[in-house]
């Protein structure tokens, strides 16, 4: 245990109180937009790397706000696990934010800055989540970030607003079905504090009040997440989410729920309940995993535009994430989490690529890619890099991550489950190398689309997307090699927090 | 048959919750009319509120508002008040639920302008189109 | 073994692999861009060479990069194994290399810096699978040939060629992730490590019948072997230029199949292992149906790249039936055949690129009196025949011989009429193309003018041939590997 200090406040208070800052000076000038964004990010991004390394060195602490001891007061926990996830938020948030400036501009003209003061919010709320030891508190943060993302959502063209309120209804349900889950272990604690409500759990009767408020909570988590089938509001309110806010959804809201699922059962309700006193609901769990993975895998096949693609990976990979933490042994738990990194990391750089192909494109329908390589070799090489991550082709992070999760099966004897993440590796080979086949090896111009093209389309010239939208794929592309071949030290990281008998 | 009633009757305020919460949820995903939609949400959000404060209650006690120097001198009889701790909570979750009230109602506004009606089936329709 | 850290494998690895970035850059130089592509090959070749006489000495070279799973760096390791493998697939880029420009040029294909450099990448891969120390850096190897070879198997960019691709990295990726990955992480699971281990690490650590699951998915996994029935996209990668079917499809990817399979069972099962549960024989006799079906059905084809791939599957499944029957003999001649075989097809790759260079001809049948027109080429043709039959005084000829030792060793006379009767079908589908075209009467019409193909193509193939020549000779050098491969 280090000594606290207040840095972790400050990297979360940063972006809450440019906010508002930006809301008020950004209707004086546009100007303001861009150092009030960037600017809290960067120091929330120092500031998350220093506490690691901090927390890395000397070990976790739980830290009183204002000062009122638990369990009554209100408590943050910085251990290495959510100092990491502070690391991996505000440097997803930061790296994506620089694609987001041109987007919302182009998007948005005029409410530059609404956006990017839900935008902060957003991020302050996703920062508080992976802080906060307060089961209650949980549920305001998870309200606060869904409340702004719904607003974010309802702020793009077409049909958006209706995939906002529907996601609106279906969060709704989810948040609700966690309070009520939370009330229920309140009745039965007293206590609203993790550590408190644990410590108590442990030395109640199991009955079926203890199984409800777990049910109604995980239940709630797996509805925000989009678990497989509860995944219906997620396609529609990611692709047709203002490009920017999608670049900071995809990669961050279902990784963070996902997060949290994985407090609440370790922190709160604590393995022994969750995975050994209940072995049918564990493997009924992983098996819900696989048929989600399986599912969702075989409908992102169907899709025949770029991002509703994408939405539908994600809802297969939070089967994986789902999956492997349930598996409960040590390898699939590190696979998982291990898995929220990376998967984070290359689900960003696919919406970073798809967001520069539709700065030049226009639309990410896959008649539109036809011929890329040729006129974006620098965006389509990225691409590359992402969708090998995604299948699972090493040394990407993809790989490792699916490796640990791969692993934790064959340990646990789960072989439909293993059987799934293979399915799932290989329906992504297919989906991505019949987009890599379109970009590189089809010519656009060539055969039935002949007709409207000038006659030099052979040698079109190279249109890449602007620097401020390429520079962070590429970015991204780089760190999915990097974190990759750092997997050793991040395993290592992770296996801090798993509970010690593991 | 008595022991059912007496049961429901002994933990009413559990059964009124569960009936609040069940009509909310057939609101919310059985209506096609999106504004009835929010307002099964609404009742939703309102059972849980219900649940949590009839939680706080005990028989025989008062609010809990004490005389500050009488409770520094004597303590207070916890038998005596009824838990302030979940009326607390449910401030800050009344506080959530019209913030997404809100929220939806001004996507609910935008809803309308695009398509000049809030029934689900008939702006499927029209996007069918 | 004593092996010396060393940044040696590592340069050998990543020297083509960073050649890359000057190879694309030049894109608008090609005299610049294939001066490159020859002094990496060069230079990969001396850097694998460097490192022969402390391994004949019985040394090795070892390199650990990052820890990425708990016992299981990306490490390379330089054996006898991985030196016999990396010195035939180095030696033979550097033809390649050389017919590569004489072929495209001639040929004035398309996207030539992209297929540069997809080359330079996949022998990259290649030397990374020879040099090896796990199963998970081998298994990172693979996948990156894998990949790197698909943009050269849908090099001519038509419907054909992206249907080729789709078929190859089906078959390719599908395995690879589909069983090799399962057989790497149970492997691990059980044994606790993925180091090659002389004598294997498997041993006592599990059942039979996990062990019998564990091989087989490995074999399957590993379908760059041509293993029936996963062989299926060797016949249609046939798409891509004749430098990546004589290359790729003849050496590297091919051998990285077997040279994979030939790991796990010397250095993950090991020898003893398989021997007491017997699952060596059936492997053999499991391959076998291969070596005869393949060169059936090679008998069948008109296309001359569709037989020399056909005749290609048959061929693997010798050098895996020879490890399989785990003599001492039998795995001489197994590993050996990686050499020999190589040397053999290549050349045999090459005369049939060059017959296309030279008069844009694909089928056996529009061969007729070519031989005359062009002799050199239809020599060469015929002595990368005789090796692959395996007549003396060619490469072959060793490598079969030790074979069929091995087979008597064995105890296996079965599997010894079946090795002859291989040896007679190859001989039957590769003579008819021989005496087509230097005895049978050009059809009516034939152009006159056809001339043997540019000197890039054609020193190349030379040299090859004359290489199968010279390892019936001197075999020595690798002889030595294998046998201190296989002794280890």
């Amino acid at each position: 245990m280090s000594s606290p200090t207040n840095l972790h406040l400050y990297i979360l208070a940063a972006p809450l109180v440019a906010a508002f800052v930006l809301n008020l000076l950004g209707r004086l000038s546009r100007r303001w937009v861009m150092p009030l964004t960037l600017g809290p990010l960067v120091f929330s991004t120092a500031g998350s790397l220093m506490l690691l390394a901090r927390v890395l060195k000397e070990g976790g602490f739980s830290y009183t706000v204002g000062n009122w001891t638990p369990p009554y007061g209100i408590e943050l926990l910085v251990d290495p696990l959510s100092a990491m996830m502070l690391v991996l938020i505000s440097g997803i948030a930061l790296t994506a934010t620089f694609s987001a400036l041109p987007w919302v501009e182009r998007e948005h003209p005029g409410s530059e800055h609404l956006f990017f003061t839900l935008y902060l919010i957003l991020i302050a709320g996703l920062m508080g989540l992976v802080l906060t030891a307060d089961a209650f508190n949980l549920y305001v943060l998870l309200e606060i970030t869904s409340i702004t993302t719904y607003g974010l959502i309802a702020m793009g063209k077409g049909r958006a607003p209706l995939a906002s309120f529907n996601y609106i209804i279906m969060g709704s349900i989810g948040a609700c079905f966690y309070l009520l889950g939370i009330g229920y272990l309140y009745i039965l604690t007293g206590s609203l504090n993790m550590a408190d409500m644990a410590a108590i759990i442990k030395t109640l009767p199991q009955g079926p009040a203890l199984a409800t408020a777990f049910a109604f909570a995980i239940v709630g988590l797996w509805v925000k997440m989009a678990f497989f089938p509860l995944h219906g509001w997620l396609p529609n309110a990611y692709s047709l989410a203002p490009t920017a806010a999608g670049l900071l959804f995809a990669p961050l809201m279902t990784k963070v729920t996902i997060y949290l699922m994985i407090r609440v059962i370790l922190n709160v309700f604590t393995p022994e309940y969750v995975f050994y006193s209940h072995p049918l609901v564990q493997s009924g769990v992983v098996w819900a995993a696989a048929i989600a993975i399986v599912c969702a895998s075989s409908l992102a096949l169907g899709q025949r535009d770029l991002r509703r693609m994408l939405t539908y990976i994600l809802i297969a990979e939070v089967g994986y994430m789902v999956g492997g933490f349930w598996l409960a042994n040590s390898q699939g738990m590190t696979g998982a989490i291990l898995h929220i990194f990376n998967d984070a990391v290359m689900t960003l750089c696919l919406f970073l690529a798809a967001a520069a192909i539709a700065s030049r494109t226009g639309s990410l329908s896959f008649d539109n890619l036809k011929g890329l390589y040729r006129t974006m070799p620098v965006t389509m090489a990225a691409f590359t890099v992402g969708a090998f991550s995604i299948i699972g082709v090493p040394p990407t992070c993809g790989f490792f991550s699916k490796w640990y999760l791969l692993q934790g099966a064959v340990q646990a004897g789960q072989w439909g489950f293993l059987a799934a993440l293979l399915f799932s590796s290989l329906v992504n080979a297919i989906m991505f190398f019949r987009i890599i086949e379109l970009a590189y090896f089809t010519d656009d111009g060539e055969a039935h689309h002949g007709g409207h093209h000038h006659g030099d389309d052979h040698h079109a010239p190279v249109a890449e997307a602007p620097l401020p939208m390429l520079a962070p794929l590429v970015v991204t592309a780089a760190a999915l090699l990097v974190i990759g071949l750092g997997t050793g030290p991040i395993v290592s990281a992770i296996r801090l927090t798993l509970p010690k008998f593991l | 048959m008595t022991g059912l009633t007496a049961e429901i009757v002994a933990k009413y305020n559990y059964w009124l919750y569960v009936i609040l919460m069940m009509v909310g949820l057939y609101a919310m995903i059985g209506k096609k009319n999106l504004v009835k939609k929010l307002l099964g949400m609404n009742i939703f959000q309102t059972a849980i509120i219900l649940l949590y404060v009839s939680s706080g209650v005990k028989r025989g006690a008062g609010i809990p508002i004490v005389d500050k120097y009488k409770a520094l001198a004597q303590g207070v009889d916890p038998t005596l008040v009824v838990n302030p701790l979940p009326h607390v909570l449910m401030l800050t979750a009344i506080v959530v639920s019209v913030s997404v009230t809100g929220v939806a109602l001004a996507v609910l506004l935008r809803i309308y302008r695009e398509y000049g009606t809030l029934e689900e089936d008939e702006i499927l329709e029209k996007i069918g189109k | 073994m004593t092996c010396t850290p060393s940044i040696l494998p590592l340069a050998a690895v990543l020297i083509s692999m960073l050649g890359t970035i000057p190879i694309m850059l030049s894109d608008r130089r090609p005299n610049l861009r294939e001066s490159w592509t020859l002094l990496i090959a060069v230079g990969k070749f001396l850097l694998v060479a460097s490192m022969l006489p402390a391994v004949l000495a019985g040394g090795g070279f070892t390199f650990t990069l990052f820890e990425v799973i708990p016992g299981v760096p990306i490490a390379l390791k330089v054996d006898p194994l991985g030196m016999f493998f990396a010195l035939v697939a180095s030696f033979l880029w550097i033809c390649t290399s050389a017919y590569s420009i004489g072929y495209m040029r001639t040929l004035k294909e398309h996207a030539q810096t992209r297929y540069f450099a997809s080359f330079a990448l996949a022998i990259s891969a290649t030397i990374g699978v020879a040099f090896s120390a796990n199963l998970l850096t081998m298994y990172l190897f693979y996948e990156v040939l894998s990949l790197s070879t698909y943009p050269l198997v849908t090099h001519e960019q038509n419907a054909e060629a992206r249907r080729s691709g789709r078929k190859y990295l089906t078959y390719i990726l599908g395995t690879s992730i589909g069983f090799a990955l399962p057989a790497v992480i149970i492997t691990y699971s059980v044994a606790g490590t993925l180091d090659f281990t002389a004598g294997g690490i498997l041993a006592g650590k599990a059942s039979p019948a996990l062990l019998g699951l564990i091989l087989c998915l490995f074999v399957a996994g590993f379908a760059k072997s041509g293993i029936m029935p996963f062989h299926g996209w060797l016949p249609a990668a046939m798409v891509a230029p004749t430098p990546v079917s004589s290359f790729l499809h003849g050496v590297a990817v091919v051998k990285v199949g077997v040279f994979s399979i030939v790991r796990v069972i010397l250095d993950i099962f090991g020898p003893d292992l398989l021997r007491s549960l017997d699952y060596g024989t059936i492997l053999s006799y499991f391959v076998c149906i291969t070596i005869l079906v393949a060169s059936l059905v090679a008998l069948t084809q008109d296309n001359l790249k569709r037989r020399l791939a056909y005749s290609t599957i048959g061929q693997l499944s010798y050098i895996v039936l020879g490890v399989a029957l785990l003599t001492p003999s039998s795995m001489t001649g197994g590993v050996l055949h990686i050499a020999m075989h190589a040397f053999g097809k290549i050349t045999l790759f090459l005369c049939a690129g060059a017959i296309y260079v030279a008069s844009h001809k694909k089928y056996i049948s529009q061969m007729d009196g070519l031989g005359r027109q062009m002799p050199i080429t239809f020599g060469a043709f015929f002595l990368g025949a005789l090796s692959i039959i395996g007549l003396p005084p060619l490469g072959g000829f060793i490598s079969k011989w030790n074979l069929v030792i091995g087979a008597v060793e064995a105890d296996q006379i079965p599997i010894l009429v079946i090795l002859l009767c291989s040896s007679l079908l190859n001989a039957a589908y590769f003579l008819p193309i021989i005496y087509r075209a230097f005895f049978a009467q050009p059809a009516a019409g034939v152009e006159p003018t056809i001339k043997e193909a540019p000197i890039f193509c054609l020193a190349p193939l030379c040299i090859t041939a004359l290489g199968s020549v010279a390892l019936f000779f001197y075999p020595d050098v690798f002889l030595r590997l294998v046998k201190l491969a296989i002794l280890n």
